[in-house]
């Protein structure tokens, strides 16, 4: 029997236009970057050809992909002010998100599962403080947020069962131009929510280690592979990746002794395989991506200046370039798939 | 028509200067000399252990080992090659430790093949220097473990001079042909040079003088480099002139870098400290501080200058961050 609640919603759906990815190609992932002066996001197929380039207001940071409807989410740079959704086969702005008067988004975020609800990583615009904003995804319209368990809030990831995690950077940053404020005493942290926002577990990292800011993350089942960026001493050894199966410690995942420099400190982007049997991070300073196997153990390192978004492929993975490169990346080497005129910016952003 | 014109105009330019000059006149050139001169100080190891006879040549090697130290890419990367040859900063004290262990430990580990498994930390000009000029008394004779750093720093040197020669040249100097899947570009190759030099003048700024800056409160003069061996002025003003010989051969018309070079390479000469020890008194520091803010500029300019005119940037990704 149908109530009225549920045929109002079946009216709802059928005035909307049920575009899937599959409308607009299937592309293995997103990736925003920069072409001649203007900024775009292109939807990339598996081996690298753009099917799809779209127009954006400005330079965008990282993106989040509805699961079934080609919409696109782009955030801003940090101190994000706005983000747009974007219909992936008109290219059409479908709605321009803006976060409270006192808040900034901080560049991430991610739909639920059932694609009902964006999550976006934000922080207080006075002491950076942590939110997850809450946006119903029918309307894009803000319904709540959520305290993200930490200062600095960047990426966040959504576990299958709908918990959250939330890599908490511990960065404190002006509000206006992203200076850092409280290195010497910065805590960063990794905060799991259920999904309906509570805090259900978090774990910091040990103090001589605060500096390491976290920053990324990718998922490997229900274990988080994280990514750090390092604001202490240049001339310290650290590790750029760690491991965090909700429930135990975290597990630091250094490089080979003989690369313990080579990331420059920096992991920029983190990926995983779809097999789960690769995690790569990315460090755009250094022209370096750093391969470790499923255990955390590094297995190979290959060199490509301003090398930096990753996304899992079918097999292995995708890494794009500052040069407009697009390369095929697994143990033995970097392949290069294609070569784009758009220069290629921080994130891949892989549809799953 | 135009187009011959201008290859006529562009083939009568009086200094050809691109990549192709900096590998032939810059890079291959050094790296033939630092194999020479760690194999001239192997052989002079290999002859007498004591340290007032190996120091001229621990020099030379020193010198030839700052004309590529900048060049941070290529067969240098491999097996930690760069880390192995100069392991500084070492704020941990990770070499000394690790030698102490080789010191004291199976004789073993010091021929050729173990030896290059060996901690990097503990190789290399830095491991000699602790040998060469021991600040403490070392817990054995060092004569065996002077011999196999000597070797081992040789070896390196000649695998990274017979790498370029053999085959990095080669894949540097055909960037943009369809087979070659490491320099997409004719511009990717004078992107990683110009990254070399940006990176070098940062070093110069954030490491070889920024390290015993530390801050006007706290100076950290024992955090210089090359201390025991008196070399962090002069690896500082080799490194300078170097870098400006490598911007030479690439562009004959980047005249704001130059004259940042200059000044910068003046401000350096000017200074008499040769391990930056002044750094504790405040009119000493004053000089240090006028000699960092000029290299700083100097990067800066360089940024702003050598990148347009090289028609490449530091890197979209790497200049932003997050």
């Amino acid at each position: 029997m149908t109530t009225r609640r549920a045929f109002l919603a079946g009216m709802a759906c059928a005035s909307m236009p049920r575009v899937g990815w599959a409308d607009v190609g299937n592309p293995a992932c997103l990736a925003v970057g920069k072409r001649g002066d203007g900024f775009v996001l292109h939807g990339l197929t598996a081996a690298g050809d753009s099917l799809f380039q779209i127009a954006l207001p400005g330079r965008g940071h990282a993106a989040a992909a509805h699961p079934t409807l080609a919409l696109a989410v782009a955030f801003a740079r940090r101190p994000g002010s706005f983000a747009v959704v974007i219909d992936c086969l008109t290219g059409l702005v479908r709605h321009q998100l803006t976060p409270p008067s006192d808040r900034q988004f901080s560049g991430h975020g991610c739909f639920s599962a059932d694609g009902g609800l964006l999550l976006t990583s934000e922080v207080v615009a006075e002491g950076s403080a942590g939110r997850i904003g809450v946006w119903d995804a029918s309307d894009f319209r803000r319904i709540g947020e959520w305290d993200s368990g930490g200062i600095g809030p960047h990426d966040l990831r959504r576990l299958a069962d709908g918990r959250l995690v939330v890599a908490n950077g511990g960065i404190q940053t002006d509000s206006g131009d992203r200076t850092k404020l409280n290195l010497p005493d910065m805590r960063p942290n990794l905060t799991l929510l259920s999904a309906a926002g509570l805090v259900l577990d978090q774990v910091e990292l040990d103090p001589e280690l605060r500096q390491n800011s976290i920053r990324h993350l990718a998922l490997l089942g229900d274990t988080v592979a994280f990514a750090m960026q390092w604001e202490g001493d240049p001339a310290q050894p650290v590790p750029q990746l760690g491991l965090w199966t909700p429930g135990a410690s975290p597990r630091l995942c250094p490089p080979a002794p003989d690369e313990a420099w080579t990331m420059k400190g920096y992991a920029g982007s983190i990926a995983s395989s779809q097999a789960g049997d690769l995690i790569g991070l990315t460090s755009a300073p250094a022209g370096a991506v750093m391969l470790f196997d499923a255990a955390g153990t590094p297995v190979a390192t290959h060199r490509r200046p301003d090398i930096s978004g990753l996304a899992a492929l079918p097999s292995g993975l995708m890494a794009t370039d500052g040069q407009g490169g697009i390369w095929g990346c697994a143990p033995m080497a970097l392949t290069p798939l294609a070569r784009s005129q758009t220069a290629w910016d921080n994130h891949l952003i892989a549809l799953l | 028509m135009l187009k011959t014109l201008a290859l006529a105009l562009c083939c009568a330019t009086p200094v050809w200067a691109d990549f192709p000059e900096t590998v032939q006149q810059h890079i291959l050139p050094g790296y033939a000399r630092f194999a020479q001169a760690a194999g001239d100080l192997a052989q002079a190891a290999a002859q007498s252990c004591d340290p007032a006879a190996l120091r001229p040549a621990f020099h030379v090697a020193f010198d030839a080992w700052i004309g590529v130290q900048h060049l941070q890419f290529g067969p240098v990367q491999e097996d930690g090659i760069l880390l192995a040859i100069q392991y500084w900063p070492d704020p941990k004290g990770s070499g000394a430790k690790a030698q102490r262990a080789l010191l004291l430990g199976d004789p073993a580990a010091l021929a050729p093949e173990a030896f290059a498994a060996q901690s990097v930390a503990a190789r290399g000009l830095s491991g000699l220097e602790r040998l060469l000029y021991p600040t403490n008394a070392l817990p054995a004779d060092p004569c065996p473990l002077i011999r196999a750093t000597a070797t081992d720093l040789a070896q390196m040197a000649q695998r990274v001079h017979k790498a370029w020669v053999d085959d990095y040249a080669d894949l540097l100097l055909t960037a943009g042909a369809p087979s070659n899947t490491s320099y997409l570009t004719r511009p990717e190759a004078r992107q990683v040079l110009f990254t070399q030099i940006i990176g070098a003048l940062e070093f110069m700024r954030d490491q070889r003088l920024g390290r015993p800056l530390g801050s006007f409160g706290k100076p950290r003069p024992e955090r210089a480099e090359a201390i025991a061996s008196g070399r962090s002025l002069i690896n500082l003003r080799l490194a300078l002139r170097n870098l400006r010989d490598m911007v030479a051969t690439l562009t004959p018309d980047a005249p704001q870098t130059m004259a940042a070079f200059d000044h910068a390479t003046a401000m350096a000469d000017g200074l008499t400290d040769p391990v930056f020890a002044e750094v504790a008194d405040p009119q000493g520091r004053l000089r240090v501080e006028i000699l960092h803010q000029a290299i700083t500029a100097l990067r800066d300019v360089a940024l702003m200058e050598l990148g347009p005119e090289l028609d490449v940037g530091i890197g979209f990704n790497a200049a932003d961050g997050d």
